[in-house]
Parts: C-alpha cells; sequence; structure tokens
C-alpha cells in the first residue's frame, strides 16, 4: 500500500483551516469561536506533521508539541476569562462585548 | 562715583509696601502707617545725604545687575543721581513723608488703611525709581508703575462706581499717553541703532544724539511728548486729572499735584539736549503748554467743587511747565515743578483738612466762615493760595515770573505766549481767591450738624501743613535774582545759561509789575465778588454754564471717541464674536464631526468585524505575495 501523497495531507489541513475560519468569523458564540481556534491550531499542526513525515525531519514534530501546550493554555485562560465575562453579563454573544467602542 | 546706598531710596519703601501687603492686616492700624511713614522717611534722609555729597556736575551711580544683555544691547537696573535727579528726589521723598505723615491722621478712620499705605508706598518706590533710572526703559518702568499706583489710589475707595470708574479713566487715558510715549523709546532705539551707538543711557544718548536728523529728532520727541501728555495732564489728555480727585485727598496732593503728574516735566528736562534739537516740537510744547495753562485756568474758575478747583489749577501749573520747556528753559519748568510741589501739596492737604473738618463736604457752596474754627488750615492755606497766585515774596512769585519772563524773552518766546501766560496768571489768582473767600469767609453755609461738627486737624495733619506753608515761602528764594544758586546747580545738567544772559533786553521790572498788578487785581474781584458777599448768588450767565461743564471737552470725548468706541465693542462682542469667531470655531469642529462620524461605522466594537477585516487583509497580502 503506498503511502498517500503530500498532496492530500495539505488540502485536509487547508480545509481544516479554512472552516476555523469560518467559525471564528461567523459564529455568535464564543465558546465555539473557540473551538474553532483549536480547529485552526490543528490544521496548522497537521500541515507540520506532513512535512515532517515527508521530509524526515523531526523539527515539524516538536513544533506541533509546542503548539498544543500552547493551545492548551490558550484555552484554559480562554475559557477561564469567558466564565467571567458571563458572570457579568449573562451572554457570550461577541455583538454583546463592545463595551471599549466610543 | 559709586555708592550702594542710592537703591535703599526705591527699596525702602518698597519693602514698607510689601510689609503691609502681607502683615498690615495683622499688625492694625497704627503700624501700617507708621511703618509707611518710616520707610519714606529713610528714603528722604538718604535723599537728603545724595544732595549734601552731590556737586553739580557730580553723578551718583548704584548698579544693581544687568537687565537686559542682548548683544550689542544692554540694559542695566542701575540707578544714577545728579543733579536734576537729587531735587526731583528731595521733592519725592520729602513731600511723601510729609503727606504720609498727614496720611496716618487722615485716613484713621479708614478699614482700608494697610491697602492704602501700601499703595502710597508703591508709588514712592515708582517714582523713585522714575527719577533715578539711568536708562529710558527703566524710565519707563516707572512711568509705568505710577500709573498703576495712580489707578490703584483713584479707585481706592471702590465701593463707589464713580471712582473706580475715575480710576478706569486715568488709566486708559494714560495708556494713549504711554503708547505715543512707547513708539518714540523704540524710534529712538531704532535711530541710535542706526548711527551705531545702540544705548537708551541717558550718558549715551546724550552724546550721540546731535548726530541725528532734525526730522528724526522731531518725530522721536513728539511722540514723547505724547507721553508727557497724558502723564502730565496736557492738552487733548488733560480729562483724566480732574476725575481723579475722586481718590483720598492726600493721594491728590502726592501723586495728582505734586509728584506723579510731574514726571512728564521731569521727562522733558532729562532729554533736553534731545528736544533742544527739534525746535519743531519746543513750539508745540510751548503752546500746548501756554493753551492748556490757559484753558484750564478759565475751567477752574467756574468749579464749585473745592477739590476740583485745585485740579484744573494743577493742570493750569503744569502747563506754565511745559510753557517754560517749550521755550527751552528747563531750569524755569523744574524751578517751577519744585516750588508747585510745595503750594500744591499744601493746597490739598489743607483742603483734606477742610473737607475732614466738614465731615466730607466737598461742595464750596456749602462750605464758609471756617476761618475761626479751622485757623492752621486757613493760614496755611493763604500763604499757598498767596504762593500759587504768584504774589511776593512767596515761591510762586519767583518761579512763575521767571517762566513769564523767559516766555518773552527767550529766543523760542514771544509776545503771545507771555500774553497767554500773563491772562492765567491774573486767573489763578482770581480763582484761588475764590475759593478762599467762599470756604473761609463770610457765613458758614453748612447744615447744623455739619457746623456743631467742625473742628481743627489732629497735629499730624496740621504739621506737614505748616511746613508745607514755610516751603510755600522759601522755596522760591533758591532763584532769586539777588542770589540764585537755583541755576548754578542746575547747569551741567539742564545746559542752560542764566536768563539774564541772553535774549533781547527787555524791561524785566516792568513785565514783574505788570503780573503782579494783575495778580492783584484777580485778587481784588474775588474778594468783591465772593468776599463780601453773604451768600454765593447763583451763576448761570451762559458763558459761566459753559465753563461749569468744562467747555462739554468730556461729553465731546464721550461723543467722539467712547461712544464710537463702546459701539464697536458691543458689536463685537454681539454679533463679530458669535457669528464669525464662534463659527469659524465651531464650523472645524462640526466638520470633523461629520467626517467622523462616517469613519466611527467601521469601528462596530464588535470582534468578529475586525477578524474579518484581517482576514481579507492577509488574503490580499497572500495573493500579493503569490503573484510576484
Amino acid at each position: 500500500m503506498t503511502p498517500a501523497p503530500l498532496e492530500y495531507y495539505l488540502i485536509l489541513s487547508a480545509v481544516l483551516f479554512a472552516i476555523g475560519v469560518a467559525g471564528v468569523v461567523i459564529r455568535r458564540d464564543v465558546i465555539v469561536i473557540l473551538m474553532s481556534i483549536e480547529l485552526m491550531l490543528n490544521a496548522v499542526n497537521l500541515a507540520f506533521i506532513a512535512f515532517s513525515r515527508f521530509l524526515g525531519a523531526l523539527d515539524g514534530q516538536v513544533i506541533v508539541f509546542f503548539v498544543m501546550t500552547v493551545a492548551a493554555a490558550e484555552a484554559v485562560v480562554g475559557l477561564a476569562i469567558m466564565i467571567s465575562v458571563f458572570r457579568h453579563r449573562q451572554t457570550l454573544d461577541p455583538k454583546d462585548m463592545q463595551l471599549l467602542k466610543w | 562715583m559709586s555708592t550702594n546706598l542710592l537703591r535703599w531710596i526705591p527699596l525702602l519703601p518698597l519693602a514698607g509696601a510689601v510689609l503691609n501687603i502681607f502683615l498690615g492686616g495683622r499688625w492694625g492700624k497704627k503700624f501700617s502707617g507708621g511703618l509707611a511713614t518710616v520707610a519714606v522717611l529713610g528714603s528722604f534722609l538718604i535723599s537728603l545725604w545724595v544732595f549734601s555729597v552731590l556737586s553739580p556736575t557730580g553723578i551718583l551711580r548704584d548698579t544693581l545687575y544687568t537687565w537686559i544683555d542682548s548683544e550689542p544691547f544692554k540694559a542695566q537696573v542701575s540707578f544714577q543721581a545728579d543733579a536734576l535727579t537729587a531735587v526731583m528726589l528731595l521733592v519725592i521723598t520729602g513731600i511723601g513723608f510729609l503727606i504720609h505723615l498727614y496720611s496716618t491722621g487722615y485716613m484713621a478712620h479708614d478699614e482700608g488703611e494697610a491697602r492704602y499705605f501700601a499703595y502710597l508706598n508703591l508709588f514712592v518706590f515708582f517714582m523713585s525709581v522714575l527719577v533715578l533710572a539711568d536708562n529710558l526703559l527703566l524710565l519707563f518702568v516707572g512711568w509705568e508703575g505710577v500709573g498703576l499706583c495712580s489707578f490703584l489710589l483713584i479707585g481706592f475707595w471702590f465701593e463707589d462706581h464713580a471712582n473706580t470708574s475715575a480710576g478706569n479713566k486715568a488709566f486708559i487715558v494714560n495708556r494713549i499717553g504711554d503708547f505715543g510715549f512707547l513708539l518714540g523709546v523704540l524710534l529712538l532705539f531704532w535711530e541710535m541703532n542706526r548711527l551705531g551707538v545702540p544705548t537708551l543711557d541717558f550718558a549715551g544718548l546724550k552724546e550721540a544724539a546731535g548726530r541725528m536728523p532734525q526730522e528724526t529728532a522731531t518725530l522721536i520727541t513728539l511722540l514723547l511728548f505724547v507721553g508727557a501728555t497724558g502723564k502730565s495732564a496736557q492738552i487733548p489728555l488733560y480729562v483724566w486729572l480732574p476725575d481723579a480727585m475722586q481718590g483720598p485727598t492726600p493721594v491728590s496732593a502726592l501723586i495728582h499735584a505734586a509728584t506723579m503728574v510731574t514726571a512728564g516735566v521731569y521727562m522733558t528736562a532729562r532729554l533736553n539736549f534731545l528736544f533742544a534739537l527739534a525746535p519743531a516740537t519746543l513750539s508745540v510744547i510751548a503752546i500746548i503748554g501756554a493753551a492748556t495753562a490757559l484753558f484750564a485756568g478759565t475751567i477752574a474758575v467756574a468749579q464749585n467743587d473745592i477739590k476740583r478747583v485745585l485740579a484744573y489749577s494743577t493742570v493750569s501749573q503744569l502747563g506754565y511747565m511745559f510753557l517754560a520747556a517749550g521755550v527751552g528753559a528747563f531750569g524755569a519748568a523744574v524751578f517751577h515743578l519744585f516750588t508747585h510741589a510745595f503750594f500744591k501739596a499744601c493746597l490739598f492737604l489743607g483742603a483734606g483738612s477742610v473737607i475732614h473738618a466738614m465731615g466730607g463736604e466737598q461742595d464750596m457752596r456749602k462750605m464758609g466762615g471756617l476761618r475761626p474754627r479751622l485757623p492752621i488750615t486757613y493760614w496755611t492755606y493763604l500763604i499757598a493760595a498767596l504762593a500759587l497766585a504768584g504774589i511776593p515774596p512767596t515761591a510762586g512769585f519767583f518761579s512763575k515770573d521767571r517762566i513769564l519772563l523767559e516766555a518773552y524773552s527767550s529766543p523760542h518766546g514771544s509776545f503771545g505766549l507771555w500774553l497767554v501766560g500773563w491772562i492765567t496768571a491774573g486767573l489763578t489768582a482770581f480763582y484761588m481767591f475764590r475759593q478762599l473767600f467762599m470756604v473761609f469767609h463770610g457765613t458758614s453755609r453748612a447744615s447744623e450738624s455739619v457746623q456743631a461738627h467742625i473742628h481743627e486737624s489732629p497735629p499730624t495733619m496740621t504739621l506737614p501743613l505748616i511746613v508745607l506753608a514755610l516751603g510755600s515761602i522759601t522755596a522760591g528764594w533758591l532763584a532769586r535774582p539777588s542770589h540764585n544758586v537755583w541755576d548754578p546747580w542746575l547747569q551741567a545738567v539742564l545746559g542752560r545759561s542764566n536768563p539774564a544772559e541772553h535774549g533781547e533786553a527787555v524791561n524785566e521790572t516792568l513785565l514783574v509789575v505788570l503780573t503782579v498788578g494783575l495778580a492783584v487785581l484777580g485778587i481784588a474781584l474775588a474778594y468783591f465778588i465772593y468776599g463780601r458777599a453773604r451768600r454765593i448768588a447763583a451763576e448761570d450767565g451762559s458763558l459761566w454754564q459753559v465753563l461749569a461743564h468744562k467747555y462739554y471737552i468730556d461729553e465731546l470725548y464721550d461723543a467722539l471717541f467712547v461712544r464710537p468706541f463702546t459701539a464697536a465693542a458691543n458689536w463685537f462682542a454681539r454679533v463679530f464674536d458669535p457669528v464669525f469667531i464662534d463659527g469659524a470655531v465651531n464650523g472645524v469642529a462640526d466638520f470633523v464631526r461629520s467626517i467622523s462620524s462616517a469613519g466611527r461605522r467601521l469601528q462596530s466594537g464588535n470582534v468578529q468585524h475586525y477578524l474579518f477585516a484581517f482576514l481579507i487583509g492577509t488574503v490580499f497580502i497572500f495573493v500579493y505575495w503569490l503573484r510576484w
């Protein structure tokens, strides 16, 4: 069985990334937006892994570990902020978070 | 010669003023008056010392620090005392001291005594800076400072609107004159710079002024004289001085009779070398001086307010001084300044004593018969009035006759100038004795309650009167023909020989007899009209009305300048300012707001919109890279 060519992985990665971007821009729920960001990060991870595998270098895989760590931290902080915002404003719709606008 | 003592002449009164401003209210009345008086006494003693060590050609110097150092121009805060300054200092601090002393009695019932004495000391400070200055800029500091003090003291009783508006009038009219003065100083500096001597020191000016073209000198001196007409109350800017009588009477005596109003005469004498270069200016000064003397003299005849008569008399006498300066007799001008300071201060203080006794009444029609009740005031007043009328052997006789003689015989003089001065001398005698008879003789026309209150003033007030009355007699003897010490003293500064040594031969005795004769005639006339009358007849002839209304000059100025100016100011306030100024400012703001309200829509505040813009931008950059 021949391995799937690199293009397949990259196309999958691009599609996942596009879905993530669309989610971030379109969805009206901050939780979903956070999930979309995770999706974008993982799309990038996929691209890294694919390149790493096909170039036979480990660098990409190392970077993926870093990204996963940062993503975990980011999720924690993001969710904590969301909880705090929800307690104050009883909403998670980004449209309602415009206090800094004049 | 250099000395460090000179600076204390202005600094002592300044210290007194500062102490009185900050601590006078706390220390109480007795103290503030005493402090101010002692400060001026100190200045007077130093002035006496200056006078005693100074030789007629000597100059004492005291440099404090460099004020402006702008290469090549340099102005120092530096005091100099020469013969002219010494005379002025003696007048300012000597008479100033007497008037401070008098004020301690006069203002004893007043609440604002500390403020009063602070202003009065401040005035002595500025006035001595004015005469001690060794350059025109420092002189200008004093010049403006005394104007400020004059304004503050005229409006001293500021609860009354009439007083504050009189103060404003004095200030504004003086500003007009000061504007001319400043232009003159600037033009002078410009010209000196052109001549390669960029200085405003009197010594430097004196050396280089001779190289100036005559036209420039004429323009400069005319502008400087505009300043003098403002400060020394000459036509056309004399209108503020009669209104200045709203201030306390000792202030009228010190500032508006003896010292400040003579600043213009002093300035003219100080810059005599400059004025001598411009015969045209001298003619203008002589004519204005003579015209003012006559004009104000006629107005004084018809006034009923005791202080206003004296005010117009002051304007008239200042006219004499400028008449003398205009015919080139600066020595005679300063001499009349000197003697006038004594008898006019004495008259004002006497008037103050009368007003004090009458409980604030100033209308002479409601006085009369005060002679037995106020003996000291009466006798001193009589002496000073005789001096003002020019009866020998009082001081006024010597100084006025000097001026009339010069007006006739000097190379710049003429018969016309002498005639005007001569008529004025008669008028002076008439109005002074009209006043004397109305106030002190006849029967009292005051109400019962006022009559019961009439009393002679306390010694602090009568003592200055006596000293000044003595001065009114003896001050003139300094220049008596047989033993003239005055002219040799000032010769080095004013650069003029003894009047006897020049000009066409005139019958000096005849002129003197004519003048004194006319003065005696004026006194006699006043006696027949006012001295014997049991009551003052109502005066309502049409000429009298014109005089009593001061030729309607105030009304004329009101219509010509004040009203158009107020109307213009109103138009600017009501139309120009809201429509044009506010319109421009608000218009810019509205314009910016209308633009920004379109731009504001971009900033929705919604994070997703920003992210979307971010995405679009990224895509564009990406596409851009990929294409090239």
